[in-house]
Parts: structure tokens; sequence; C-alpha cells
């Protein structure tokens, strides 16, 4: 049992669908930014994305190789750790789907590496069947190099932090390996609905 | 190591009960609140914790503050910035008193700290209260008996707006006011830019650990230009706060 805190009231509007906000979170319109270091400088000429690991052929493209996929705008919820949520955000970039198609995979995780040292970690399953994208616009425009552009990992139904900035590599792996965050006390899930934020929960 | 918690424990504790302790009105935007956690096994510096608040008709809200109080304080204390639209933070700058009771969770967070036994140079860069994790740094540099070299660059809107200004007054800080200097004043009286970083902080040659606190744009701008100046990446971590409603 929670104790009261004294002469706190809620000031914020009710959001507008309740069951879109998992618990602990709050609404936010701005794009907070969190990351641990400096933002990379990374020329699309120098840029590329690989499938690797655990794989019966890697897989390579380059910035322009990425554009000429289909491409998809997904709009949905996203959910910061840190709690604040965003509801309705427009993407445009590629499916994790198509990124594997035909591809023969032999594990059942994937490490994500990123421009900068960066890693995460998640199950295979939570990257395929329409769940995650490699997106390369945000709201109409070039995602910015803050937000993780030129491109980011989007995974909208878990933690913002598996949705890695500046990606580079999917390495698909057989056993869990935890990543930057997942070895400093965050969730090795991280599923909002389940309130997952750190070790234990 | 001391008992805080670090990479080696494997479970973060649950919320706990705190009463504050002592209020402390820092700037007239800016409250630092000392917390009594019974049993806090101690943090490290630069940590944070989340605060969570019920209402009496049962509503909750919870946001993540820097832990501003050193590891051998023995207690958390955080310090907030009112933000006229948030929820959370005009309650815990203006309303909270001496007795009122929170919910805290944590320490949280192995990446923007620094421990003594990390040595320096320690070059830190705050704007407004990003300053509040490096003073837990310096507090924790002063109080361990350290001997690393420290320097703090604080970007503040005005003298005003500067948190700690007293304890500051003990280190190696060099102030910048964008918006009004105080009179008379003969220092930097702009926004921390390239120039400013190659005259205040130690040089790339001397390999400082960088540390950076501030609004989004305040960390992007100061990290890029670090890298410009030489710093390698590796040595300069981030930590950024917005706008965020809290």
């Amino acid at each position: 049992m929670s104790p009261i805190t004294r002469g706190f009231r809620r000031r914020q509007e009710e959001p507008p669908e309740g069951n879109r906000l998992p618990p602990g979170q709050y609404l936010t319109r701005d794009f907070p930014v969190l990351s641990a270091g400096p933002t990379p400088d990374i020329p699309l000429d120098e840029w590329e994305l690989s499938v690797t690991g655990a794989v019966d052929a890697p897989r390579r493209w380059s910035w322009d190789e990425l554009q000429a996929l289909p491409k998809e705008q997904p709009t949905v919820d996203i959910h910061c750790v840190t709690s604040w949520s965003k509801l309705d955000t427009g993407w445009e970039g590629v499916s994790v789907d198509t990124l594997l198609d035909g591809l023969d995979v032999f594990g059942a995780y994937v490490v994500v590496r990123s421009y900068g040292g960066y890693t995460t970690n998640l199950p295979l399953e939570d990257m395929t069947d329409g769940k995650a994208w490699i997106a390369y616009g945000y709201d109409g425009a070039p995602l910015e190099p803050e937000h993780g552009g030129p491109a980011r990992l989007l995974v909208p139904h878990l933690y913002f932090w598996k949705s890695a900035k500046w990606v580079t590599e999917l390495e698909i792996v057989e056993t869990d390996e935890p990543g930057f965050w997942e070895t400093l006390g965050y969730h090795d899930y991280g599923d909002p609905w389940r309130e997952q934020r750190y070790w234990g929960d | 190591m001391s008992s805080a918690t670090g990479a080696t424990e494997r479970r973060i504790v649950g919320w706990r009960p705190a009463t504050v302790r002592e209020v402390i009105r820092e700037t007239p935007s800016a409250t630092t609140l000392i917390l009594d956690v019974p049993a806090w096994r101690g943090h490290r510096a630069g940590q944070h914790a989340d605060i969570r608040l019920t209402a009496e008709d049962g509503y909750r809200a919870q946001r993540s503050y820097s832990i501003a109080s050193a590891p051998e304080d023995g207690y958390p204390s955080i310090t907030v910035e009112r933000l006229d639209d948030g929820e959370v933070s005009p309650y815990l700058v203006d309303d909270a008193q001496v007795g009122d009771e929170l919910e805290i969770r944590g320490p949280v967070g192995g990446w923007f700290v620094w421990d003594t036994q990390d040595g320096g140079p320690l070059m830190l860069v705050a704007g407004g209260s990003g300053v509040v994790p490096l003073r837990s740094m310096l507090r924790h540099r002063a109080l361990a008996g350290s001997d690393a070299q420290a320097r703090l660059l604080l970007s503040a809107r005005t003298s005003d707006n500067v948190i700690y200004r007293d304890e500051l007054g003990g280190v190696d800080v060099t102030f910048t006011y964008t918006r009004a200097a105080p009179d008379g004043w003969t220092g930097y009286a702009r926004r921390v830019d390239r120039d400013m970083l190659a005259e205040v902080a130690f040089p790339p040659a001397e390999s400082p650990r960088v540390y950076i606190c501030g609004p989004t744009a305040f960390v992007e701008g100061v990290a890029a230009d670090f890298v410009a100046l030489g710093h390698h990446t590796d040595r300069i971590r981030t930590e950024r706060f917005g706008a965020t409603g809290g």
C-alpha cells in the first residue's frame, strides 16, 4: 500500500484512451532524447546495415539499397522506461520481415549493434511478423540524428531503449546476450505492459 | 567498492517509502528534497532514482530524477526544477514539506556514474539543472578525499538560476550566463561553444573523463564540440533531459 503524498493531485488530463497508457507512464507531446554519449556522425555513403550471425547467408545493404526495399509507414505508440509515452507517432522504414525474407535463421535471439557502440538484445520473435522496422523517417521527414538517424530500429511494443538508434547490424545468435542497458540494471526483455523496467521486475 | 548498487547486483529493489527530511530552496525554480529512506543501501555518484507520488484518490505519477547527494551522505536527495506545465515537478518544488511521504525506487543506472577509483581528470559540463548528477560526483570526490583533478563548466540563464551556488565555491568552476550576467561580470556571457570548451576544458592530450548533462540541444551541441576538439567519444558520457511535461 503506497503512502498518500499530502497535497498531491492529478494535474494532467485523463489520457484520451486510458487503455493505451501502460502502468506508470505519462503522456508527453514532446519527443525527449536519451542516449549515453555523443551522437555519431554517419555519412550516408559509408552507412550500411547487415544481418549476420546464425544465418545461412549474411546480408548487407547500402543506404541506397535499403531505400529501394519496400517501405512501410507504421503509426505506433512508444513508451520510454523513464516514464513518458507518446501516442500515434508516425514513422517510415523497412519491416524487419522484409530484411529476413527467404533467409534461413538458426538462432532465436538478436544482438542489435549501433554506430557508436550501443547494443541491445531481444528475442527474434519480437522482431518478426510486423513487430519491428528499420526506420529512417519520422513525422514526414528524414529521421533526425539525435533521434537515431540515419536509421534506427523501431520495436514499439517494448520499452524504447530496445529501439536502438543509429543501427547498423542485426546479429542472429543462439543464446540471449544482454546489451548495453541490459547489463547496467535494465530489464532483459522490457515489456511496458508488465512494467519490466529494471532487473528483477 | 562500497555497498553501492552496481552491475554486480542482479536485482533493483522495488518501491520503498521515503519521508522528506529537509527542504532546501535552491533557486526560485528549483528545490532540493533530502529524503529519509529506511535501509537505503547507497548509490553511486551520477545515478538516478524513480520517485512516485500517490494522491488521495489513488492517482499515481512517477518520474526519474538524478540523485543529488553523494554516496558518502548516506541518504538520497533530489533537486527538482519546476516545469510550469508539469504535474510532479510543481508539487515537489513548491508544495512538498518536511514529513511528507512519497516512494522511491533505485538507485538506477550504471553508465553516467563516476567513482573515485575511475580517476581523473574529470571534466563536467552542465546546462541549468543538469548540474544535479555532476554535483553528486563533485561531492563524492570531496567527501572521499579524491585527488582527481576536476573542473565544472556551468551554463545558467542568470546567476540567480545557479543551483548549489555556495557549495560550488569550493571547486574549480567556470560560469557562463546566457541571459543576463551580474553587474561587473567579466566572465563568459554566452552559450557554451567550441572556443569556450577549448579554453576551459582539460585538453584531449590529458584524456579527461567528460560528463555532460542538460537539455537535449545543449548536450547535443557540447558533445559534438568535444568530439570536434579531438576528445575520444569513449571518454564522453551524456545524460539528457527535455521538457517532458514532468
